[in-house]
């Protein structure tokens, strides 16, 4: 019985996040990468907001390494959902390489959320499932901006700040964390006149640095 | 170069989950290092907002990309799902343009 329902859970989160899938492939064309490199971006990289920033760099036209360094930056908390999900979920060898590569939000989200004894089914189901839906989801994202064509013209490119608010609203749970993230945007305003573009997105993760000095 | 970008960030973001998984959980436990990845993409989301929306090049504009960034606000407030958001911005700019 519990089991079919995280089974169930597992599912709903799997369809929940395709709707970031479709608009991440969308925008991802709209940035001006092929339907493929979209594809391949899911597939390999495979941490939504990473995914996001890759193509939202290029897409302003950063440089490559910008655009990299601002996905790894996004990517340091995947190493501790992992630490986190190692205690939860043993598994060794080639497991161990497919379990990292499902290590996101939603997968550690549902496994320490489930009843005790049901941890592994948990992770193990939320991560296939949003793995298989949400490179379902990019394929025709990309396929459906790739025919649409000038994407200013349906405002296509005002659809990607408004996918980064989606992503950071659900994270701004108390004031600390609100201050933290309107000084990220009006740092990264005041050096987009003065910096390349994408360096203006690596220096708004400065604004976490009071709160780690203070205490 | 856009290849390059695509195959480095793949390898170095499966590396991060790997690390937490291989590596000794005490390397990572520090209270500090914790705090700053937990706090850290509040601020590079935001910029990601704020870039997205208002700059062209290497200039602060405003423009339909602003009125959709409105809608959008508006909508995550209710917290209406997620592609609404993303539809209704674009359309907003969208429809503006139009005019």
């Amino acid at each position: 019985m519990v089991r079919n329902a995280v089974l169930r859970d597992a599912l709903g989160i799997g369809v929940a996040v395709g709707a970031y899938g479709l608009s991440f492939g969308a925008a991802a064309v709209t940035a001006g990468l092929s339907t493929l490199q979209a594809c391949v971006l899911s597939l390999l990289l495979f941490t939504g907001a990473s995914q996001f920033a890759l193509v939202g760099v290029l897409g302003a036209g950063g440089s490559a390494v910008a655009a990299v360094a601002g996905a790894l930056l996004l990517g340091t908390r995947n190493s501790l959902y992992a630490v986190r999900l190692s205690s939860l979920v043993p598994v060794r060898g080639a497991r161990r390489a497919v379990a990292a590569q499902l290590t996101i939000d939603e997968s550690t989200g549902m496994a320490t959320a489930a009843p005790q004894g049901h941890e592994q089914t948990a992770f193990w189901a939320t991560g296939i499932s949003v793995y298989v839906l949400w490179n379902l989801a990019t394929l025709l994202g990309a396929l459906g901006a790739a025919r649409l064509g000038d994407p200013g013209v349906i405002g296509l490119d005002a659809a990607v700040p408004a996918a980064f608010l989606a992503l950071l609203a659900p994270q701004v749970r108390d004031r600390q964390r609100l201050a933290v993230a309107v000084a990220g945007g009006l740092v990264a305003l005041l050096a987009v006149p003065l910096t390349p573009p994408g360096v203006p997105v690596l220096l708004a993760g400065f604004a976490v640095v009071p709160l780690l000095v203070r205490r | 170069m856009i290849w390059a970008a695509v195959l480095a960030a793949s390898l170095g973001c499966y590396a991060l989950k790997l690390a937490g998984w291989s590596l000794p959980a005490r390397w990572l436990e520090r209270e500090r290092l914790q705090r700053a990845a937990v706090l850290l993409p509040l601020p590079l989301l935001a910029a990601l907002v704020a870039v997205q929306a208002f700059a062209d090049d290497r200039e602060v504009v405003l423009d339909e990309r602003a009125a959709g960034l409105l809608v959008a606000l508006g909508l995550v407030l209710v917290r209406a799902p997620f592609l609404l958001v993303v539809v209704a911005a674009a359309a907003t700019a969208g429809v503006l343009r139009a005019l």
